[in-house]
């Protein structure tokens, strides 16, 4: 079973999967690893990272130096396909005329999704972060703990290849001995700052990142993670012994021919697709679940993008991992007399509580990188971080929850803008270039965002998409907590670049300037929460929607809150837990 | 947060505004408005295997004339160190970069465009006016007098002000368009984009410099 075309399509599947990203990937490599027989519906084109990522190319190759366009807004060479804050034929609306509640939803349409051009960061939700209401009294408890998510945090972890070290700090969980990859050597700029910053109590520790600093154990890996399976331990064990170490060159972002990083499309779907257990229908847009007279969920319509033709496909249970904003989107719109609002909307919560990443960030120029000695800088994109260090001081800040810090510095590769700030011409010009590059530094502030009752989407009551499809409207408010925030991040930034001997890029006027807009971080999650029960959550602890138990939301629409820890591993740890019971219900005979 | 060629293309506004850009992950601006009509885009699925060359998407906006007057300039601002070991920046295409710049379907390459051809009309007219010759004609002295009335690095009298803006974009895009060639990589000390076996960190030297052996 391969990537298929219509024709090829079987009467009935286990299992449909609607999307190809880090949740769909993972849901459909769970379930063929054990023998279920699963479709997978992709709304954008079949992608081959191995023959299309553009490696070693470099802005003089491409056109306009690698300009970001609206059409590709990460610049020329980004793995991202059909894809943006604006996809072609895909409009959604924004529900007021005020541009800070405007939401940014970011889509792509390709194999794999997002996962081909995502920072790989890949840091484990700790204790606290499933049980943010409990310490203060704000959002939602997750009816799981860290404890239940934790053995699938260490099997994402083998199978895609993490790296990064163990600290031992507060709710920033440690994995297992010989789980986690060697990390790689902080850059010269990373040491200076944890030099300086260190009288701070601003800890600068190995970042986790889902790249391969070395090869995959492909002898105990596959066992450890298929126990009395032998078919799976063998397909795997190949599957990773076709993935190379990462070679310290090249952009992370653009995908990896290699497969030295973790995308779907080279790590989850090739030992799905040998399992002989996958179809993957492209260009194949989820409409809605359709249901049947039991109230179950018993198959998918899509629009099949090349023809224009809506088709309908058959599974005993259905898996949504469209990312949340897609996801919400085909729950509310798979409307029947019995679920008049939308499937399992019987809460009224789907498309309710969407968050994104508090997001912050401020530049600055450091003399002392000026003229540093010439050596490779490139690495694999961050390699180290700095996690949230004020725990105990959370009552005296005036915001709850906290933020980890991203940042880069380093003698990276000359772009569109080099050299431009320069005065003068001629060789005096060009040797102060040589003197001010490299001597940048960037901080990004990644925080928590409590979910709140005026940040969710619905469906416009008039637009509607290319194929007569209504759209989703979003609806915004940041509270005070995401606002002050982001004021303490720029606070924060300033500081250490002052600390460095640098000079600091110009603050913003106020608390809603300093906060990045709306899902502009590309975090979204939400709208499908998980809960205790069916009147205050869509799903339940194993993802399954409390009105129809063999539909399943796979992706990040079912998290209850979004700690500052990027989202994707946990949306890969959750979807592993929901399949292997999904697996086990099946087997019972409940699905 | 990885290396996103997220560049502000609107004049850089710290120094080392590249890398600055570079590291703070998702672009602010939601990248280049296209102008519709005015020509081919990138569009959302280019072919990201393969080289481009100036000229390949969209025809350029050059005259001749102007052409020349780019190259003189373009070698004022970036000559070659060193005859032996390099070269002026015409010779690595710059100008073919400016000229694919000036004729993008972009609304702020399109912004630039009467930003450069006028500019580089001026140019010539102001050599003739002093020198009654053309740019690329004009001795280095004579090039230099006309560049250190509008370059910024001293006061700009006010005769000069609109022509200030115009050397300002024009050494920003001859800037982009050298650094990115291999020469110019090279230049600025970038030995990045080849594949090692192991990530070694920094050198001694650098550690030294920063005060961290």
């Amino acid at each position: 079973m391969p990537i298929i075309t219509e024709k090829d399509l079987q009467p009935t599947y286990d299992v449909i999967v609607v999307g190809s990203g880090a949740g769909g990937g993972q849901s459909a490599y769970t379930l063929t690893m054990n023998g279920v027989k699963v479709l997978m519906l992709e709304a954008g084109r079949n992608y081959d990272p191995v023959t299309e990522t553009p490696m070693f190319q470099t802005p003089s190759q491409m056109p306009l130096r690698g300009m970001s366009t609206r059409q590709k807004p990460f610049g020329f060479a980004d793995a991202t396909v059909d894809g943006g804050w604006e996809v072609p034929n895909e409009p959604y609306t924004q529900a007021s005329e005020d541009p800070k509640t405007h939401f940014k939803w970011w889509r792509p349409r390709m194999l794999g999704g997002r996962t081909n051009h995502w920072g790989r960061i890949s840091l484990r939700n700790g204790p606290y972060d499933f049980k943010p209401y409990s310490r203060d009294g704000l959002g939602f408890d997750w009816p799981i703990g860290y404890e239940d998510v934790a053995p699938y945090y260490d099997k994402v972890e083998m199978l895609v290849g993490v790296y990064g070290s163990n600290e031992g700090l507060e709710n920033t969980p440690d994995s297992p001995n010989g789980t986690l990859l060697p990390p790689p050597k902080a850059r010269a700029g990373e040491l200076y700052v944890k030099k300086h910053i260190a009288k701070f109590g601003l800890p600068v520790i190995p970042i986790h990142r889902a790249v391969l600093s070395t090869r995959q154990d492909h002898i105990n890996f596959p066992k450890r993670l298929h126990p009395n399976n032998a078919k799976a331990q063998r397909i795997l064990a190949e599957a990773m012994q076709a993935r190379a170490a990462c070679f310290w060159a090249t952009d992370c972002g653009r995908g990896c021919a290699i497969k030295a990083n973790y995308q779907s499309t080279t790590v989850h779907l090739p030992p799905a697709l040998a399992t002989g257990n996958l179809d993957i229908l492209c260009n194949a847009h989820a409409r809605e679940v359709t249901v049947g007279t039991d109230g179950k969920a018993n198959g998918v319509i899509y629009i099949d993008k090349v023809t224009g033709q809506e088709r309908a496909v058959k599974g005993r249970a259905v898996i949504l991992a469209a990312s949340s904003g897609e996801t919400a989107r085909i729950l509310l719109n798979s409307k029947s007399t019995r679920f008049p609002h939308g499937v399992a909307n019987s809460s009224g919560l789907v498309g309710k509580y969407i968050m994104d990443t508090v997001g912050g960030r401020l530049g600055g120029s450091v003399p002392a990188f000026e003229n540093l000695p010439v050596h490779n800088e490139e690495g694999a994109g961050t390699h180290v971080y700095i996690p949230w260090w004020l725990y105990k001081e959370s009552s005296k800040l005036g915001f709850a929850r906290g933020y980890h810090i991203e940042f880069g510095t380093g003698r990276r590769m000359p772009g569109l803008g080099t050299g431009g700030a320069s005065p003068g011409y001629g060789k005096s010009y060009k040797e102060e270039v040589r003197q001010k590059y490299g001597a940048g530094i960037g901080f990004s502030g990644r925080g928590e965002m409590i979910p709140n009752k005026d940040s969710f989407c619905d469906l416009d009551p008039s637009a509607k998409d290319k194929w007569g499809i209504p759209v989703l409207r979003f609806h915004w408010k940041w509270s005070d907590h995401e606002l002050k925030q982001a004021e303490h991040m720029e606070q924060t930034f300033h500081m250490i670049i002052e600390a460095i001997g640098g000079k600091p890029g110009k603050m913003s006027k106020n608390r809603e300037d300093a906060i990045e807009a709306p899902g502009s971080i590309i975090h979204e999650v939400g709208g499908g929460i998980m809960g205790p029960d069916k009147r205050t959550s869509v799903t339940n602890q194993w993802n399954q929607c409390w009105d129809v138990p063999n539909l399943l939301l796979n992706d990040g629409s079912a998290f209850c809150s979004n700690a500052d820890k990027n989202p994707t591993l946990t949306i890969m740890a959750l979807a592993w837990r929901a399949s292997d019971h999904l697996i086990e219900e099946m087997r019972k005979g409940n699905i | 947060m990885d290396r996103r060629q997220a560049i502000k293309w609107l004049g850089a506004a710290v120094a080392a505004a590249a890398v600055t850009d570079s590291v703070l992950g998702a672009p602010k601006e939601p990248g280049a408005k296209p102008i519709e009509g005015a020509g081919k885009l990138i569009g959302t699925d280019p072919v990201l295997n393969k080289q481009y060359v100036a000229g390949e998407l969209w025809s350029l906006t050059l005259t001749p004339t102007q052409r020349i007057a780019a190259i003189a300039l373009i070698d004022l601002i970036l000559p070659s160190d060193d005859p032996a070991n390099d070269k002026p920046a015409s010779q690595l295409g710059v100008q073919d970069f400016i000229d694919e710049w000036i004729s993008a379907p972009y609304e702020n390459c399109a912004a630039d465009k009467p930003v450069i051809t006028e500019g580089l009309d001026w140019i010539d007219a102001e050599s003739t006016k002093r020198f009654q010759k053309k740019f690329t004609e004009l001795s280095e002295a004579q090039k230099c007098q006309i560049a250190d009335d509008i370059c910024g690095k001293t006061p700009v009298k006010k005769e000069f002000k609109a022509h200030q803006n115009f050397f300002g974009r024009f050494r920003s895009l001859a800037a982009s368009g050298y650094y990115t060639t291999p020469q110019g990589m090279k230049d600025v000390g970038y030995v990045g984009n080849r594949p090692t076996l192991n990530f070694d960190g920094p050198t001694p030297e650098a550690l030294k410099h920063l005060g961290l052996a």
